[in-house]
């Protein structure tokens, strides 16, 4: 599927109505050997790539093909296989790594800003417009990511955009669902009495919705920007299309270029090297999820699903 | 839509400054609003424009009218790559969930050891982009040395033959369920996990079994988060194109060049130099989807209401 | 060089056939583009190559490193990146989008012969006679001439041809008793006895290539497309490609033939290990069997392809140009890098001994070249093999003039055919109307009979 929006939390996850998690008086049951089995099952069939991942960036491109995949075998050469993927090309790896930092900082931070500003404007002011606004919004979350891409390719290129940063990034800073979530989780989470006060107090606006609004804000604001993290650390299509030089590549269409180095005329299999690139794109999203898990699962399930 | 009537029934008016002659809002709104007319609401008029013209490459550009819609209304390709992806999601959307649902369930069950572990390791493809899924599992597909030969070798027949015509769909099906499987699961855990307990209780009392906790209570409770995904993963369907294009590689003829809506674009664009029909192309999926997802959502809330 | 056909038709002897697909479209006069720039002398030229700078190059030459390398000693002040995005449609695919983006494109790009046609009826290359590239065409052999020459003017300098031959495990045929087949027929008898001696073992592979498909139907004597100016005739039925089909369908209809996709690390390894014994290819393969099957040192053989009759006739399958291309800011320095990689001797001679089949006259008459005798092939005279193979390539064939984006639809018409082991004739007809759907559609006036 799609990074563009299917990258996007649930829109479950919209209808906050900043229900505090119940601490339900539940009582722990009987332990269940079929759900455990179940479970088990589940866990395979979820893990068995991953392993099948790690197992084979241990090995050279020469035994990769000729060993059984989910066992190790030949030299152990996960470290050179890092070392070699590193820098292969003059360390282009680094340099595509470096890239998705740039465009997840820049696009899924400042989609991430844009979208708490703006839901927070339409949380606690009465404007002009304000209907139309949510109208035109609501409307574009169901516009296929993907439909646009062709199109924003094409205008990007007229206007020269092509090949920069930009072509990237631009796209990436609007995230509705994000827009929307901190909406909804505003109405509750900052009192509209806080906000009186501060006003009494000859607070500007800006400046209480930095120093105040946005501390209540935090949980939702985190659950944004992890997945606005995961949908431009996935994101594909859109460089594939908007991107020609190799300088520029994000990691996911830079494994997909050494990916297909494998075939054609006068190729040169670097198989190895793709595996081993792959866990390393892997790594630090999964670093970030496991770190933040707290936030992101109270956030779900703060914003979650009452409707 | 849901999310109006939400909003009301939720009934915090006095959340709003009254003031209707107020534009401070706009300072909050603008720049959002100026990016999302920029990269949204631009390349949209832009692709409407371009899609009323033809450039050939015998006899330039010109002005077509509805030309290409009508074009596209009668495209056997561009038809097929629809159906395809709706058998797709017919078929795959439904399993996927399910077992996201039985997941969700099962840790929600109160009988489990390790509840954190299951979450964590189910959701664990989730952080893996869809490209390097793909290129996991097209090496683990492969039949001359992937885990598919293995597994052939050992059955000592040629049983399994995930990238050839009649197994393709199967095989991307399968890896879309892995990566976003456990991202579902969460979504349920979590509303489940704010039915309020008072429910619960008085099932209690009235002596109703787990089945019936679940059916009446617990899938009831968590709707609105199906419906919701739902609506999402079949726009996800309607958009299938990276498994597609990175296995296209290895079985070009198990995948087409209009395998999918989103796949029969870009190689208009950029195989065909037909960029003009990929614009209407795109506008005309664009459409297809959004009904649907709109389709699914009202139905879904409707049925809540009820 | 490459997996896909050339548009050059060569008469026996010599080269001195007309390029099809240039012929094809030297009366498309309409939409020729005018020359534009700045002409640019010899003098400009080495000026420019002197000051130095740097250009990027897309190719999938197995050759062109160290045809580079050489290139960098004598002008160590240009800068060249070589790049391999993918060969053939991948890379046409890339070289479109980067063409449209408007940045990102190559200043030199590999473009083969039957793909010219399109990047020049979509205005992406640079005409070369303003270089005064004109006074080159007495190296060449003819036919790779007419084939960069495209609405009468020039927008490539060729690299090689790909005269047909046949190319098998000598290893894999001695041991099951196999003689080289010198006819379709005892290919096909070949092919059941190899399958039916060991089920591993196939005598050839093919899962459906568009190049291999029209270079066979030629070598069959069809001529299904017939351009005139803008005027395009398509006939997949002709008697030629169904004379084809009657001796395909029995490989394809008895599961005679390997199916892993061509060119991919499965296929290479195959290659190696002697699960596909056979490969009926253009006479640049040598290069690439020597750098990508580097196992199988000493177990290949070159012979004639097998013809219909037993009296030899061939096609072309491949071949390429370098082509300079507009968006590039240094056109003169990346012209002066073509033509040193494309003319002169140093580079040739490179090519031609890693393995390349030369497009150079000089190259082509080379008695060093003739006589060598490569370890790889058993020592085998092989060259002689491939130059005889080029005499014999039957003349009137064409490409359409967007063959290009014919070929890329290919396995949406062909897959079911080669993936259910049916007739290919259903297939070919579904090709042929996307072929004039297509051609209609960009302008062309095309009927298919």
């Amino acid at each position: 599927m799609t990074t563009v929006t299917s990258r996007r939390p649930s829109r479950a996850a919209q209808h906050s109505h900043v229900v505090a998690v119940h601490g339900r008086p539940r009582r722990r049951r009987r332990h269940s050997v079929g759900l455990t089995i179940v479970m088990v099952i589940l866990v395979i069939y979820t893990i068995v790539p991953l392993l099948w991942l790690i197992i084979n960036a241990s090995k050279t491109q020469a035994s990769l093909f000729a060993s059984f995949g989910l066992w190790f075998s030949g030299p152990f050469s996960l470290f050179t296989n890092i070392w070699t993927t590193l820098t292969y090309d003059d360390g282009i790896f680094l340099r595509w790594f470096g890239n998705t930092l740039l465009y997840v900082v820049v696009g899924a931070g400042g989609a991430t800003l844009l979208a708490t500003i703006a839901g927070y404007g339409m949380a606690k002011f009465k404007f002009p417009g304000r209907r139309a606004v949510f109208a035109v919004v609501i409307g574009a979350i169901a516009v296929p990511g993907t439909a646009l891409a062709v199109p924003t390719f094409l205008l990007f290129s007229s206007l020269g955009l092509t090949n920069t940063p930009w072509a990237i990034i631009l796209p990436s800073l609007i995230s509705p669902f994000g827009f929307y979530l901190i909406w909804t989780y505003a109405i509750e989470a900052v009192p509209t009495e806080l906000l009186e006060a501060a006003r009494v107090d000859g607070s500007g606006e800006f400046r209480t919705f930095f120093t105040i609004s946005s501390r209540l804000l935090a949980p939702g604001i985190v659950t944004v920007l992890l997945f606005a993290i995961v949908a431009t650390w996935n994101n594909y299509f859109l460089p594939l299309i908007m991107l020609s030089d190799p300088k520029w590549y994000p990691l996911t269409v830079g494994l997909s270029n050494w990916s297909q180095q494998g075939t054609g005329a006068s190729a040169v299999p670097i198989y190895n090297l793709v595996i081993t690139g792959s866990l390393l794109t892997i790594i630090p999203v999964v670093i970030i999820f496991l770190f933040l898990q707290r936030f992101w699962q109270s956030g779900l399930a703060t914003g979650s699903v009452k409707q | 839509m849901t999310t109006m009537s939400v909003r009301r029934r939720a009934g915090t008016p006095g959340t709003l400054r009254r003031d209707r002659r107020d534009w401070k809002g706009w300072a909050f709104i603008a720049p959002f609003a100026l990016v999302f007319l920029a990269m949204t609401v631009v390349p949209i008029v832009y692709a409407i424009y371009l899609s009323l013209f033809r450039d050939q490459l015998v006899g330039g550009n010109s002005f077509v009218g509805l030309q290409n819609y009508l074009d596209v209304l009668s495209d056997a390709k561009f038809w097929s790559g629809m159906w395809r992806v709706a058998i797709f999601l017919v078929i795959q959307v439904p399993i996927m969930l399910i077992l996201s649902l039985i997941a969700a369930l099962a840790l929600d069950s109160l009988r489990l050891y390790a509840v954190g572990f299951y979450r964590i390791m189910l959701f664990l493809p989730y952080a893996v982009p869809g490209v390097v899924a793909a290129l996991i599992w097209g090496f683990m597909y492969g039949t001359q040395f992937g885990l598919a030969a293995n597994i052939n070798d050992f059955l000592g027949s040629q049983v399994l033959q995930p990238l050839t015509l009649r197994w393709i769909l199967v095989s991307i099906g399968n890896i879309v369920v892995w990566e976003f499987m456990g991202y579902n699961m969460l979504i349920f855990y979590s509303a489940l996990k704010v039915i309020p307990a008072e429910l619960y209780e008085a099932a209690e009392i009235d002596g109703a079994g787990s089945w019936r906790t679940i059916f009446s209570i617990k899938i009831p409770g968590i709707r609105g988060a199906i419906v919701i995904a739902t609506m999402f993963s079949v726009i996800g369907s309607f958009q299938l194109f990276n498994e597609p294009q990175l296995l296209q590689g290895l079985a070009p003829n198990a995948v087409s060049t209009y395998f999918t809506p989103n796949m029969y674009a870009y190689n208009l664009s950029f195989a065909g130099q037909q960029f003009n029909y990929a614009a209407a192309v795109a506008i005309v999926m664009g459409v297809i989807t959004a009904v649907i997802a709109y389709v699914v959502q009202v139905r879904g809330t409707r049925q809540e209401n009820r | 060089m490459a997996s896909e056909s050339t548009g050059a038709a060569f008469t026996r002897r010599g080269f001195l056939g007309l390029g099809a697909a240039a012929a094809a479209t030297t009366m498309l006069a309409a939409c020729s583009g005018g020359s534009g720039g700045s002409a640019a002398s010899d003098d400009d030229i080495e000026k420019a190559m002197k000051k130095g700078g740097s250009i990027t190059w897309w190719t999938w030459t197995p050759q062109a490193k160290k045809q580079l390398a050489a290139f960098e000693k004598a002008y160590p002040k240009v800068k060249v990146k070589l790049r391999n995005v993918g060969s053939g449609g991948t890379q046409y695919t890339k070289l479109s989008n980067a063409i449209k983006a408007g940045s990102g494109a190559p200043d030199v790009a590999q473009i083969e012969y039957f793909a010219l046609p399109q990047f020049v009826l979509a205005k992406s290359l640079v005409e070369l006679s303003d270089f005064g590239f004109g006074s080159l065409k007495k190296l060449y052999a003819n036919g790779t001439w007419d084939s960069v020459n495209v609405n009468g003017g020039l927008y490539g300098l060729p690299q090689d041809y790909g005269p047909m031959a046949y190319f098998y495990n000598k290893t894999v045929y001695d041991k099951y008793g196999i003689s080289v087949p010198t006819t379709w027929d005892e290919f096909v008898a070949a092919a059941k006895k190899l399958h039916a001696a060991n089920p591993k073992l196939y005598l050839l592979n093919d899962a459906g290539d568009p190049g291999f498909t029209t270079s066979m139907i030629w070598q069959a004597g069809g001529r299904p497309f017939k351009v005139d100016g803008t005027t395009v005739t398509v006939d997949l039925q002709d008697s030629g490609t169904k004379k084809w089909t009657s001796t395909w369908d029995q490989l394809v209809e008895g599961k005679l033939l390997n199916q892993t996709t061509a060119w991919t690390d499965a296929w290479y390894a195959q290659l190696g290990n002697g699960e596909i014994a056979s490969v009926v290819t253009g006479s640049w393969m040598p290069g690439i069997l020597e750098t990508s099957v580097a196992q199988a040192s000493g177990q290949w053989r070159v012979a004639p392809i097998p013809t219909y009759d037993g009296t030899p006739a061939n096609a072309a399958n491949g071949g390429s140009s370098h082509a300079v291309l507009k968006q590039g800011k240094n056109q003169t320095l990346a012209a002066g890098f073509l033509k040193w990689l494309c003319a002169n001797t140093t580079s040739t001679r490179i090519f031609r001994e890693q393995g390349g089949f030369p497009s150079t006259k000089s190259d082509l008459s080379a008695s060093a070249w003739l006589s060598d005798a490569p370890a790889y092939f058993g020592g085998q005279k092989i060259n002689k093999v491939l130059a005889d193979a080029s005499d014999s390539v039957l003349s009137g064939w064409q490409y359409l003039p967007y063959q290009q984006y014919a070929n890329s639809v290919y396995s949406d018409a062909m897959s079911a055919s080669y993936s259910n082991n049916t007739s290919l004739n259903p297939g070919l007809q579904a090709w042929q109307k996307a072929i004039v759907s297509y051609g209609n559609k960009q302008g062309f006036k095309v009927t298919g009979k």
